[in-house]
């Protein structure tokens, strides 16, 4: 249960972490809250010769206006302050419901995303906004959209040599969140947040698949009219039915299936009452 | 690889390799033997830290990544005299513990979960010490003492 050996470097800036990544040759890890990569070393499930650690590279846990009017969040945000901002309020609910609060304190946005869970809030929320995740490797930087980073259960399209620098999230007009746990704190069974970016309101289904879903045939539903409380069940009918959940020792596929719809009315239904809130 | 960090107000200097645990460093170079490993995959709760007085699982950080940070573990909340904290005596008074292996790190979450919400109800002590894991209990009596501390905290704070 102790990890095996590796070399340590603490980077100072991103260009000597892609440095490092890059002279490892794929057997490089970065290192920035350790809340799942120290796991995996422990159980030595990897064993990478060398971590990179970017804790203290400086600027890289900045909140910032990107031009287009997204929030640019840096990597190193920590749960614990993405929680406890009031500038994103969808972010703040999703980062609540991760972990525990010594989870929260060390864990970031960057590692979050990098790790791909299925069941992760915020790579959620990457996809129900449309985030633009921004990837730094030898060649220079650029934007990968949420759709496209998470390609499969804890796999991403990040190269060997890439991390993750900051992510652009746009600001929703009217948002929802929901996630159903058994006890709190623990990975959500399904979790589900939808966001209206641009004037279309999206969905993302966490827990349902190998990838954040979201589920086309639902959110042409929504496109079609105002959100009314018969639209609601519609949608939420329909996502029930366009996902494919696995079963598996947490839960039957029919029971993902009540959930998604369960919780999926319930994030709509938030999202209705925002409006009127703003209104 | 040389890391310096303080705990519980006193500055310590290590040595240590950098796949060291926080968890390890603190209990086999320091002597801290209060921090438990449960179970050394950060799901347990038993090695508990404040971290610059935040929460923190030590055995899911190197010790090289605590240089220059103040850590606080369950061997600092008694008083230099041996007077036992608030929480310390309301574990005891009211039986949160039995074997006493989880207890650490319930008492720093518990010290943590106290500072940001003096007052809590049953149900916010249940959620916010729900990352802790205890096998004895059935956790009526932890929640308990924390309520039990957060009374006695509060008559001597006000």
């Amino acid at each position: 249960m102790k990890p095996a050996t590796f070399d340590y470097v603490r980077a100072e800036s991103i260009e000597h972490a892609v440095t490092h990544l890059a002279a490892a040759e794929g057997d490089g890890k970065i290192l920035a809250g350790g809340q799942s990569l120290m796991p995996v070393l422990a159980l030595r499930l990897a064993q990478p010769s060398i971590l990179i650690d970017i804790n203290r590279i400086p600027g890289l846990a900045s909140i910032s206006q990107a031009g287009t009017g997204d929030l640019r969040i840096g990597a190193l945000t920590r749960h614990r302050f993405l929680a406890g901002q009031h500038t994103h309020p969808l972010l703040a609910e999703a980062a609540r419901w991760i972990g525990h609060a010594a989870i929260r304190t060390r864990g970031t946005l960057g590692g979050s995303l990098a790790h791909a869970d299925p069941a992760a809030e915020l790579p959620v929320v990457a996809a129900a906004t449309s985030a633009a995740v921004l990837v730094t490797g030898p060649a220079g930087q650029r934007r990968v959209a949420a759709a496209d980073l998470f390609t499969g259960t804890l796999q991403t399209s990040l190269a060997d040599d890439e991390l993750i620098e900051a992510v652009d999230f746009p600001a929703p007009t009217r948002w929802g969140f929901a996630e159903f746990a058994r006890r709190h704190g623990d990975f959500g069974l399904v979790t589900v947040a939808t966001a209206e970016v641009g004037g279309r309101l999206q969905v993302a289904i966490g827990g349902v698949a190998g990838t954040p879903l979201r589920p086309a045939a639902t959110e042409e539903i929504l496109a079609a009219g105002p959100l009314s409380t018969s639209r609601i069940a519609a949608a939420a009918a329909a996502a029930a039915e366009e996902i494919q959940p696995a079963a598996d020792i947490h839960a039957t596929a029919g029971y993902r299936r009540q959930l998604t719809r369960v919780l999926l009315a319930r994030a709509l239904s938030q999202a209705a009452r925002g409006q009127r809130d703003a209104g | 690889m040389q890391v310096n960090f303080s705990v519980n107000g006193r500055r310590e200097h290590l040595d240590v390799e950098p796949r060291r645990t926080l968890a390890d460093a603190l209990r086999d170079d320091l002597g801290l033997t209060g921090t438990h490993l449960g179970c050394e995959h950060g799901v347990c709760g038993a090695c508990t830290i404040l971290l610059d007085g935040e929460p923190a699982r030590a055995c899911l950080m190197l010790a090289v990544q605590a240089d220059g940070c103040s850590l606080t573990t369950v061997e600092g909340l008694a008083g230099d005299d041996g007077q036992l904290h608030p929480l310390q005596k309301a574990f005891s008074r009211c039986h949160g513990l039995q074997c006493g292996f989880c207890t650490p790190g319930f008492l720093i979450s518990a010290l943590h979960l106290l500072s940001e919400n003096p007052s809590p109800s049953r149900e916010e002590i249940r959620a916010e010490l729900s990352g802790n894991i205890c096998r004895c209990t059935g956790y009526a009596g932890i929640v308990d003492a924390v309520r039990s501390a957060a009374s006695e905290l509060a008559a001597t704070a006000g």
